[in-house]
């Protein structure tokens, strides 16, 4: 009966993984060459990696909802870890080793964080890359025992979680006078850009270490 | 056949079976350390496809932070299993 039931989900499974592909082969000529613009406005766009142009400028929106839906997910994570804490979760020291390993990598790990930050204007990189390399360093940090889980995540922490949200909406709202929202002055676009990249990085690298240490807490 | 063109079919085997033993494997610690040893693959595979972007959120979230979280929930399981019995 298992035996049937396994051969039929890898028979519906392979059925499926065949008509999405089959699906993607028979899709029709793009009619909007979303390529060429890119290249076209490249030069307005204040960066010179396309891939940060249309994160950042051309899409905009979609990369701020995706932050603010990720901030959405850690709430949830808080809102389930939050009563599961009623021992106060402290670090357990771990190997010798790993601790001088965690305290060797992490400073190297903010440095590469901040070169994946600047770099994406220009070269692969930018926010979301940078901000998980520096939740990997709190996740390094954790594992070694040299940081507390997040128990109560007091002011300052919280108001690094909120803050590149808070900078991309502010940013976002400060171009209205001029046309729309999210429009950004050709002249300041790089310096706007790598300001809400500067406050995602940070925001999305505790909330990615949140998302970990806020349940690596709950039940130790 | 040239490097390349080894390297990559190389490459597509270790995906496949990767993702093949991750899912059919009865232990579920080796299942989580299968999934980053695919995610590790799958960046780069993506690097090879010429999208570096794709690849560096693939290695630090996909493989990295994904599977800390998921062998952190290994070890909650594993001690709720452990506590009736004492």
């Amino acid at each position: 009966m298992k035996a049937w039931l396994t051969a039929l989900t890898v028979l519906l499974c392979s059925g499926l993984a065949l008509a999405l592909g089959g699906a993607m082969l028979a899709l029709p000529e793009f009619a909007v060459r979303l390529p060429a613009q890119v290249t076209a406005n490249l030069d307005t766009s204040g960066v010179s990696h396309p891939v940060t142009a249309v994160l950042l400028n051309f899409r905009g929106y979609d990369t701020l909802l995706e932050v603010a839906v990720l901030l959405l997910a850690l709430l949830g994570v808080f809102a389930l870890s939050r009563h599961a804490d009623e021992h106060a979760p402290r670090a357990t020291p771990a190997h010798p080793v790993l601790q001088t390993l965690a305290r060797l990598l992490a400073p190297l790990m903010v440095l590469v964080a901040g070169y994946l930050l600047w770099v994406g204007a220009h070269a692969p990189g930018g926010a979301f890359q940078a901000g998980a390399v520096l939740a990997a360093a709190g996740v390094l940090l954790r594992l070694a025992g040299l940081l507390p889980a997040w128990a109560q995540p007091g002011r300052l922490l919280r108001g690094g979680l909120a803050l590149g949200l808070l900078v991309f909406l502010a940013v976002a709202v400060a171009g209205l006078p001029q046309g729309s929202l999210l429009h950004y002055p050709v002249s300041m676009a790089g310096a706007l850009i790598l300001l809400v990249e500067a406050g995602l990085t940070l925001s999305i690298g505790l909330t990615l270490a949140g998302l970990y240490l806020a349940s690596a807490g709950a039940k130790r | 056949m040239t490097p390349a063109l080894a390297f990559d079919l190389l490459l597509i085997a270790a995906l496949l079976w990767s993702a093949a033993r991750a899912l059919t494997i009865a232990d579920v610690f080796h299942a989580v350390v299968l999934f980053i040893v695919f995610g590790l693959l799958m960046a780069l595979a993506w690097a090879r496809l010429g999208a570096p972007d794709i690849a560096l959120a693939e290695a630090a979230i996909g493989a990295g932070l994904t599977g800390a979280l998921l062998l952190d929930a290994v070890g909650h399981l594993r001690a709720r299993q452990r506590e009736p019995e004492q």
